[in-house]
């Protein structure tokens, strides 16, 4: 036992090894950058496999879901299935259409997935193991999220294609609706902690969850973050944009090939970058509860991971239940019912903090 | 593409956009010229054709043990109901008259076949409006349907059971236990489609108060089945003019009187329910005897025109034929309900948002093979 | 009010819905109706009454039962039956009788009615029930039903 835990705790130490031995090999400014480029590569190559099997989980969720058995066939269980899917994607003619901007249709993908890519720099997946820990965490994070609308809008634009610009549009009315929500039912939790740092926020959380602490404002935040973060991903119920039966495929008609791979790949990057937001903020990211496995930092992975799956695999079941609502509908959501709620909410988590009424363990 | 199917008064905001032959949503081969400003629609143009196959023509050339054959594939989910309307029309005018037995065991295939269809337009309906799920269920409770077929006439889909005269063979012995088992399993459904889709909220809302109907203009475009049901407009054929053994059972004729697209929709739900009452009062007293009357090999009609309708799970379906006494119809004609359900989009859909179109053609339920034949 | 009460509403909808989807994907372990095809043959078994293919039997001795008087291509509505006949002098009786050489059959044009069979007064056709019948050349769709060097059984009169 203490031998595992001997090899765990030199695997996080390697990186502190490592950053010793580039600080004495080269100069400070070449080791620092060196040294981003590095944990850059491996974030890449470790969320581009996690973006891939978070397409085959969803395929098996949805066949359970409707009395079927999902990919079987391709390697055990399917699990090679959209490694395939991946390959075959790659090898396809990359299409075009012949009005379309060239420069804007090729640059489009590359906003979308470059945002999401980003926002996975910041999440604490256990003590010290946080790659970005800037003091203004979650203003980041909701920062770089808006920016993938602009590669949607700029898609749909640019491919020339009426589908696609009724797709286009829709989408970026509804990110950008959406986005004040979320950014309030964040701010309600702030108020607790006090401050915007990822690594703060989860040192707060060790006296109990966020959720436990604020009780019934913070279970209301919670509804309407995970509504407003299905809703900024454009999955269903809110998926007008892509509504496969009523407008083609929406602001991605006309891609083919890794393009279309890379709009594929970031909206389940940012599903789960949703979750994990929520992890982080409302369920205490790598805390276990009551602190029954503190004493083994790196276990802290898996509570980060377990409590993000439970959250993706919500926001799976939402799409596979609910019919989608129609554009004027979804707006209407927002802007008459959830923002007024959103709003009193944060004046009544205001006075229970100020009245301390919190609850703390 | 400026065919000249488009309207020449064409403002320069609007613009059109073909929901085409391949659709999603359309249920078939159908395409439709949606003129739109933005997000509301201001004329639907449906295009037809796509899936002619000359049915009516080649009814000239058959005989008419021959031409049962080829109504299976008019309106192919209802295919025994279509079978049925042709035999009937020619044992009327042969004033042939059949067993008990026969008429008995037709009605409770039509009912079985009423259920099926109308399983499937579940699915496909809250497929179009997102439930993903909802396909796979409304398919699961047909399969038990198509297995009771498959052991009776030896097809799922296009049976040609019925033969001017009665049926081909005898039914299964485990037809009437199949029957019962589904028709248990089939009452704890129907709840479970309520929960998941009546009653959600996000469905009530893309369906309540969209595509509305009135009751004069139902009939004046001739709407008939579940969609004039929907309006209040008492159009069924079973209780109007019943055939076969319709007039010995009781049941309720679904009426709403909203007229919106969740009107036509409860409407088809209640159906279902009916339907199953109507299996339940058949089943256990299928009257013995024989299955079929003999005909000649050479069936040839008197002189004149005979008409007659039955309820199809779309609407009412009239096989009207003109025979010169020979032995092949001088003319044939079907009147489908789907044609006459679908000339009303153009009036209903105009106003709403492309959403609202899809949603209102998936209460319409037409089958486009039925349209074109 | 009636605001909040239709949030309650619509939340207790909601979760009617998820619940039954819930169920199932409790229960998605028995509960597929996935039938896994290619590798199921050995139990899948279609209906005595399933239409297949319409196939002529032979007994043991290469005899069949068909006549040849042609009324299942008469009842055919396509033309997917075509009988080459000949008329040969009956060795016992010396009379001139209608003798079939080939039934051929077009599976390409079937359409699977079933009057070809109700028609056969001798019961010379049944249905099989075989529903793998994909080849890769269309010539191998049109079939000849009595096999080479088979004769009418004896006894068997339309």
């Amino acid at each position: 036992m203490t031998d595992k835990i001997n090899t765990m705790y030199i695997a996080l130490s390697i990186t502190k090894n490592i950053h010793d031995w580039l600080f004495s090999v080269m100069p400070e400014g070449a080791a620092s950058i060196v040294e981003m480029v590095l944990i850059a590569l491996v974030y890449l190559a470790v969320f581009a496999v996690a973006g891939l099997y978070l397409v085959l989980l969803e395929r098996k969720v949805a066949a359970w879901f409707q009395l079927r058995i999902g990919p079987n066939r391709v390697g055990f269980w399917g699990l090679l299935q959209t490694m395939a899917d991946a390959l075959k994607l790659v090898s396809k003619e990359l299409t075009g259409t012949v009005k379309a901007d060239k420069f804007l249709y090729n640059l489009a993908p590359y906003f979308v997935i470059v945002s999401s890519l980003m926002a996975l720099a910041v999440f604490p997946f256990t003590k010290e193991f946080q790659a970005f820990d800037i003091n203004i965490g979650i203003f980041f994070l909701i920062a770089i999220s808006s920016i993938g609308v602009i590669g949607i809008l700029l898609g749909g634009w640019a491919s020339n294609n009426k589908f696609a610009l009724i797709g286009a549009m829709r989408s970026g009315v509804q990110t950008i609706s959406y986005e004040l929500s979320v950014g309030l039912s964040l701010l309600t939790m702030i108020l607790i902690t006090g401050s915007l740092q990822l690594s703060e926020i989860v040192e707060v959380q060790k006296s109990g969850w966020l959720i436990v602490q604020g009780h019934i404002p913070a279970i209301i935040a919670f509804m309407i973050y995970m509504i407003a973060g299905t809703a900024e991903t454009n999955r269903a119920p809110f998926d007008m944009v892509e509504a496969e039966s009523e407008l083609g495929a929406g602001f991605h008609t006309e891609y083919s090939g890794m393009k279309f791979a890379y709009f594929f790949l970031a909206e389940f990057i940012n599903m789960f970058i949703i979750a994990a937001i929520a992890t982080t903020i409302f369920f205490g990211a790598w805390l276990s509860p009551f602190g029954i496995t503190e004493s083994i930092p790196w276990l802290g992975v898996f509570w980060f991971l377990g409590k993000t799956l439970v959250l993706v695999f919500l926001m799976m079941w939402f799409r596979w239940t609910f019919p989608r609502l129609r554009i004027d509908q979804l707006l209407t959501l927002e802007w008459k019912y959830l923002l007024p709620i959103n709003l009193i909410n944060i004046v009544i988590m205001a006075i229970i903090v100020w009245l301390k009424l919190t609850i703390q363990f | 593409m400026e065919t000249t199917t488009v309207n020449s008064n064409f403002k320069s905001e609007e613009y059109f956009i073909n929901m085409g032959p391949q659709h999603p949503a359309t249920h078939g081969v159908l395409r439709l010229i949606l003129t739109i400003d933005g997000e509301i629609i201001k004329k639907v143009d449906p295009d037809l054709g796509y899936i002619h196959r000359s049915i009516e023509k080649m009814c000239e050339r058959d005989s008419y043990q021959q031409i049962v054959h080829l109504t299976d594939r008019m309106d192919y989910l209802s295919s025994h109901i279509n079978n049925e309307a042709v035999c009937l029309t020619v044992e009327n005018a042969l004033e042939l008259e059949v067993p008990d037995r026969v008429k008995v065991i037709r009605t409770i295939i039509g009912e079985l076949t009423r259920i099926a269809s109308h399983c499937l337009w579940w699915g496909v309906s809250g497929m179009d409006v997102g439930a993903l799920t909802t396909y796979f269920y409304g398919f699961r409770d047909r399969e038990m349907i198509n297995d009771i077929f498959e052991e009776t006439c030896g097809a799922r889909l296009t049976m040609n059971y019925n033969i001017p005269g009665g049926l081909m063979y005898d039914i299964h012995p485990n037809f009437i236990k199949r029957t019962k088992e589904f028709v248990a399993h089939f009452k704890t459904k129907i709840p479970e489609y309520d929960r998941l889709l009546t009653g959600n909220v996000i469905f009530q809302k893309r369906m309540k108060g969209v595509g509305i109907l009135t009751k004069e203009d139902a009939i004046s475009f001739g709407a008939s089945g579940p969609v004039g049901r929907g309006s209040g407009f008492s159009c069924d054929v079973r209780k109007h003019h019943p055939y076969s053994a319709l007039d010995k059972v009781t049941f309720n004729e679904a009426l709403k009187t909203e007229g919106d697209s969740l009107a036509r929709y409860e409407v088809r739900i209640q159906e279902m329910w009916e339907s199953l009452s109507i299996i339940e009062q058949l089943i256990d007293n299928i009257p013995e005897g024989e299955y079929k009357v003999a005909t000649k090999a050479v069936i040839k009609l008197p002189k004149g025109e005979y008409y007659q309708k039955v309820e199809a799970a779309r609407g009412e379906l009239g096989v009207y034929i003109i025979s010169t006494g020979t032995k092949n119809p001088y003319r044939l004609k079907f009147r489908s309900p789907g044609f006459s359900n679908l000339s009303l989009l153009n009036h209903i859909a105009v106003g709403g948002k492309i959403g609202d179109l899809v949603a209102t053609m998936a209460t319409l339920d037409i089958v486009v093979p039925d349209i074109d034949r | 009010m009636s605001y909040f009460s239709d949030i309650y509403k619509g939340i207790k909808t909601l979760l009617t819905g998820m619940s039954v989807t819930g169920k199932y994907f409790l229960h998605s372990r028995k509960g597929t109706i996935t039938q896994q095809y290619p590798d199921n043959r050995e139990t899948l078994k279609m209906f005595d009454r399933f239409r297949g293919e319409v196939v002529m039997p032979h007994d043991e001795k290469n005899e069949h039962r068909c006549t040849g008087c042609q009324k299942c291509e008469i009842a055919c509505p396509n033309g997917s039956i075509e009988i080459i006949w000949d008329r040969k002098v009956n060795p016992e009786t010396g009379k001139k009788k209608k003798e079939i050489d080939q039934h051929i059959y077009h599976l390409g044009l079937c359409t699977m009615c079933g009057l070809c069979i109700e028609a056969c007064p001798t019961d010379a056709i049944v249905w099989a029930q075989n529903y793998e019948n994909s080849v890769y050349d269309r010539a191998a769709l049109t079939k000849v039903l009595n096999q080479p060097g088979s004769k009418l059984m004896p006894g068997v009169e339309d």
